[in-house]
């Protein structure tokens, strides 16, 4: 297929599945404000820009970071192309593009998304509830991904979708993750019981906390929530499973193209080092340099599948 | 607007093709129209056929009204429509391959040297070049007006790229849909083999260095464009890829496109971009859209571009008028479409009649399209009048006027129920090894009360066009 | 006379290109007057593409560089026996009519003091005389000063400044002689320097005017004569850029240099 076809099918999952982060950040963050506050927290709405990496274009536009302002900046504002509005416009302008490429169901899903976004964006702020913003959000990409994988023929074009979701998934499963990390930075004084809420919280953000109970049982830990974020094969968020999409997408491109690439080489690698990977050693590294490594480790495979099939000069 | 031929009535008869569509429309109650309609809308917002009009801003998903009410040809009727269609798109070629190479009819001095060499569209690059199968415009739109039962006139040739075949085989698709029954009562010829045809005339104008079966693609200026949707609905019924300028390269004798396999060669290009931004080293150097090297790669036989570059020279307005003088000189025959009488402003008789008439005629840019830059007397005010008028004597050799024809009118659902609109035709003629043309055509219409302007971008609409069977 | 022509041009990216793709009119056509006895194009790392003779007669030679590459070198090696045909192309295979030379391009239309200067084209008994006129009348009024323009100085803005090199003088004789209803061309190629010729770069152009029954005519307002035996013809186009020995795109984000040396050497005979 035509690498800028590879291209956009690639960035209709990224951003779809970043539109969906956007959502389940704004979600973390309303529900840790709700939470009672000990002396000496730093405000966790900064801490959700944190770790987006967009505290300093939100200051710039914002200055303070309140609920309302926040909502603005993740959900509706188009000069942040992360908010769900942009991320979404993204996904139906690339699937416009490429709109042969994919079934009618997965147009229609696209093409809906962006009209009610329209409606929402025409709509008085003061009738749309958070709560009511988050869960379209996630409807709306739950219903694309449905009709992918319930319409779309099983071919490179569904490689490259899948592709695009694995690398954007783990990215954001790791920046979700260390929201947490930003916001417990001071310790110092911080009940156990209160860190506990709130690696709740973030269960709760990306739907898996009765999946965590039925799994895992007893006292919420920091061991047991690493373990099923990031080693646990069961779980759909986990690095390692977004890690292994990665990797079969890769081998299934690799197989049909009968041509290896150095995207999966560097894949196969890292997950390599899951397999022997375990909660403790994730803590001796350190959380947040374990995640900062993963981000970047990722990002480097997105490069690479850039490089190999998507930038046309592959020979 | 009384006097305008109304084509479902002869005198106070119905006339025969639209019998059955009379009693269908008396039939049909109000709401259900209503539905109907709003059903046709969302059917075509939901598969995205949306027109973007340049530089007006607004709304970038507006959709091309479509009126249900269909548009009849008898059989006898298209026969007649059928072979003049076929005529001229056979002259415009003969005209492109002689003025490119040996110039024949200038050298006979019927037609002037210089309507055709300092014609903006004459490409200097391709002169003394003989593309495959002799054929420069692969896609020849021709629109077509109808004043009376039997008398139908050309409008104006689209030797380059015309658009909107779309909207005849959307059209159709949704009149199926939703009316199924009207095509068990009328016998209706079907237009879907258009895009095979289509292909296969593509695929038979193979360059000279392919030995294998041809690799086609549809080439964009991009998805900003207002036509890109045409552009990839043709692309996806032919299964061809579509491509932009950045997609295909240029190495050694060949063009290839990138793919996530590695290059591709590429054989035959429709191009739905203008011969300005094909290629930066030929034309505009700032062209963003195009490919490095394409000419010399064409020049040497081994890529095809349809239409071909240069083909623009048959289709301006002042060209337009000799026309019928091309069919007698390269064909022997006389036209069996005529053209609509034509004064050039750039003749000092005609431009003094223009002047003197502007009130009463139709006045348009050598170059425009698109319904815009043009005056129609009739319509216009005072004021309208007299800056043309200052416009025409500024550079009179850019416009020509022709009489303000009474355009007929067919039937279309308005807010108060039926009434009729003025209507033109586009149908599109397929130039390869053969000449092809599907039973139908685009027939747009001009919804507003008495306006005579039918182009999309100036509010016009869309209807089906049916060409019945024997 | 025999010239021997060298001719090197140097393009290097700052980023390496990904990708770099050339439009050649650097081959001399056999005609009266020009005799090609050896000639050899090369492009570093370059493989050739597709060639064709255009309408105006002249070789067009594609050539693409597969990336990445830093620099790449276009090197024109040559031998052609010339004599003088007082400016008259003779024997030259072409087709295009020569009214397509009556357009007017960006660099050549006919703006600012263009239309006084066209005047001496005027009054004249014959269109020789008049190409004559015009020519000379370039000649007086630019004079020949490198430094003072640059590429994509126009006629009209050459003519302002009253200097130029011989692009312009070409541009401004295309422009005014155009303006006569002459049909007129420029054309690129090399100049031999002489001893009294010399201070002319060897990379030269000059304007050819359609004079019906005599057919193209060749004039050097630079040089306030008409092509003789120094001179070797390229091609043609309705402009510089048209008329270009190279034109090229490269798929590069940085800046991008360029370097030509070029030498042309008579040989005793």
């Amino acid at each position: 297929m035509l690498s800028r076809t590879a291209d956009n099918l690639y960035w209709i999952a990224r951003y779809m599945e970043r539109a969906e982060t956007a959502a389940r950040l704004l979600e973390v963050g309303a529900r840790i404000s709700l939470l009672p506050t000990a002396q000496g927290y730093r405000n966790e709405w900064e801490s959700i820009l944190q770790s987006t990496g967009t505290q300093d274009a939100f200051a710039a536009k914002y200055g303070e970071a309140v609920q309302r302002n926040i909502e603005s900046f993740l959900f509706f504002d188009r000069d942040n192309p992360s908010s769900v509005a942009s991320c979404i416009t993204q996904a139906r302008e690339n699937g416009r593009i490429v709109r042969t490429a994919l079934t009618g169901q997965v147009w229609d899903a696209l093409n809906t998304a962006f009209q009610d976004l329209r409606q929402f964006e025409r709509a008085p702020r003061n009738v749309l509830e958070l709560s009511r913003l988050t869960d379209w959000t996630m409807k709306q990409a739950a219903m694309v991904r449905g009709a992918i994988d319930a319409t779309l023929l099983r071919n490179d074009g569904y490689d490259f979708l899948n592709l695009g979701y694995a690398l954007e998934r783990g990215d954001a499963t790791a920046r979700l993750m260390d929201v947490k990390y930003y916001i417990l930075l001071p310790r110092v004084g911080v009940a156990a019981g209160v860190e506990n809420d709130q690696w709740t919280m973030l269960l709760r953000a990306m739907s898996l906390n009765r999946a965590f109970h039925w799994a895992y049982g007893g006292e919420v830990t920091a061991q047991k929530i690493a373990h099923f974020l990031i080693l646990n094969p069961h779980c759909p968020r986990a690095l390692v499973t977004c890690l292994s999409d990665t990797q079969t997408a890769l081998a299934r491109l690799s197989k049909a193209y009968a041509q290896g690439t150095e995207a999966q080489a560097k894949a196969s690698a890292l997950q390599a080092e899951f397999d022997s990977l375990t909660p403790e050693r994730i803590f001796d590294e350190g959380l947040h340099e374990f995640l900062s490594r993963f981000i970047r480790q990722t990002a480097e495979i997105a490069s690479l599948v850039h490089e190999n099939y998507l930038s046309g000069d592959m020979r | 607007m009384s006097t305008a031929f109304n084509e479902m009535y002869l005198g106070p008869q119905i006339r025969p093709p639209y019998a059955q569509l009379e009693s269908w429309m008396r039939a049909m109650p109000a709401d259900l129209r209503r539905q109907k309609q709003a059903e046709a809308e969302a059917l075509f917002r939901r598969i995205g056929i949306t027109f973007a009009v340049y530089g007006e801003g607004g709304d970038p998903d507006r959709l091309i009204p479509f009126d249900m009410f269909p548009r009849v040809f008898t059989h006898s009727e298209w026969a007649r429509l059928e072979r003049g269609i076929k005529q001229r798109a056979q002259a415009l070629n003969a005209f492109l391959v002689d003025v490119y190479g040996r110039a024949e009819i200038i050298r006979a001095g019927r037609i002037p040297p210089s309507l055709v060499y300092q014609n903006e569209a004459f490409e200097k690059s391709v002169v003394g070049f003989v593309p495959p199968k002799g054929v420069y415009s692969h896609i020849v739109g021709i629109d077509i007006v109808r004043t009376g039962p039997t008398d139908f006139f050309v409008l104006e040739d689209n030797c380059r790229t015309p658009s909107g075949v779309s909207y005849m085989l959307e059209s159709r698709e949704m009149m199926m849909r939703m009316f199924p029954d009207l095509f068990r009562e009328n016998r209706i010829q079907p237009v879907d083999r258009y895009h095979d045809l289509l292909r296969r005339t593509l695929t038979s104008v193979a360059p000279q260095k392919c030995r294998h079966d041809p690799t086609v693609v549809i080439l964009t200026p991009g998805h900003f464009n207002s036509a890109y949707y045409e552009h990839s609905f043709l692309a996806d019924l032919m299964g061809v890829e579509l491509v932009e300028g950045q997609d295909l390269f240029v190495e050694g004798e060949f063009v290839y496109m990138r793919t996530t396999q590695g290059p591709k060669r590429v054989d035959v290009i429709y191009r739905r971009l203008d011969d300005a931004y094909i290629d930066p080293l030929c034309f505009r150097p700032d062209s963003m859209l195009g490919i490095p090297g394409l000419m010399d790669v064409y020049r040497s036989g081994g890529v095809s571009i349809c239409s071909a570059p240069g083909a623009g020279v048959a289709d301006d307005k002042a060209v337009y008028t000799y026309v019928p003088e091309m069919i007698r000189f390269y064909l022997g025959e006389e036209p069996i479409l005529n053209n609509v009488p034509t004064w050039q402003c750039a003749k000092p008789d005609d431009l003094g009649y223009v002047l003197d008439n502007l009130g009463e005629l139709v006045v348009k840019e050598v170059h425009g399209s698109g319904g815009y830059g043009m005056l129609v007397g009739p319509k216009s005010t005072k004021e309208q009048v007299e800056t043309f008028r200052h416009k025409i004597l500024n550079d009179p050799a850019n416009y020509i006027a022709q009489p303000t024809l009474a355009l007929s009118a067919t039937p279309t659902f308005v807010d108060e129920g039926v009434a009729p609109r003025h209507v033109d035709l586009r149908p599109y003629c397929l130039v390869g090894e053969r000449i092809e043309l599907v039973p139908g055509g685009l027939t747009r219409v001009a919804l507003t009360e008495g306006s005579l302007v039918v182009n999309s971008s100036q509010g016009g609409g869309v209807k089906d066009t049916w060409v019945l069977a024997e | 006379m025999l010239l021997m022509i060298d001719h090197l041009t140097l393009y290097r990216y700052e980023t390496p290109a990904r990708g770099v793709v050339q439009s050649h009119r650097l081959m001399p056509s056999t005609c009266a007057g020009q005799e090609v006895v050896a000639w050899e194009v090369t492009v570093s790392g370059g493989v050739k593409g597709g060639g064709f003779r255009d309408g105006a007669g002249d070789w067009v030679q594609g050539w693409s560089v597969t990336g990445p590459v830093s620099e790449i070198a276009v090197q024109v090696r040559g031998k052609v026996a010339t004599s003088d045909t007082a400016g008259v192309l003779r024997g030259h295979r072409e087709t295009i009519s020569p009214e397509v030379y009556l357009v007017p391009t960006a660099a050549t239309a006919l703006t600012g003091a263009l239309p006084t200067l066209a005047k001496a084209g005027q009054g004249q008994a014959t269109v020789l005389g008049a190409a004559h006129e015009l020519s000379c009348a370039v000649t007086q009024a630019v004079a020949y000063q490198p430094g003072t323009t640059h590429a994509h100085t126009t006629a009209a803005e050459a003519l302002a400044l009253g200097a130029g090199v011989c692009q312009d003088h070409a541009h401004v004789l295309c422009a005014v002689a155009r303006a006569n209803q002459i049909p007129a061309r420029y054309v690129s190629g090399y100049l031999s320097s002489d001893a009294q010729g010399a201070g002319h770069e060897a990379a030269h152009a000059w304007a050819e005017l359609y004079i019906v029954g005599l057919g193209w005519v060749g004039f050097d307002p630079a040089n306030a004569c008409c092509p003789d035996a120094r001179y070797v013809r390229l091609g043609s186009g309705l402009d510089s850029r048209d008329a270009a020995p190279i034109r090229g795109s490269a798929r590069s984000t940085g800046a991008e240099w360029l370097d030509v040396t070029v030498a042309v050497q008579a040989m005793q005979q």
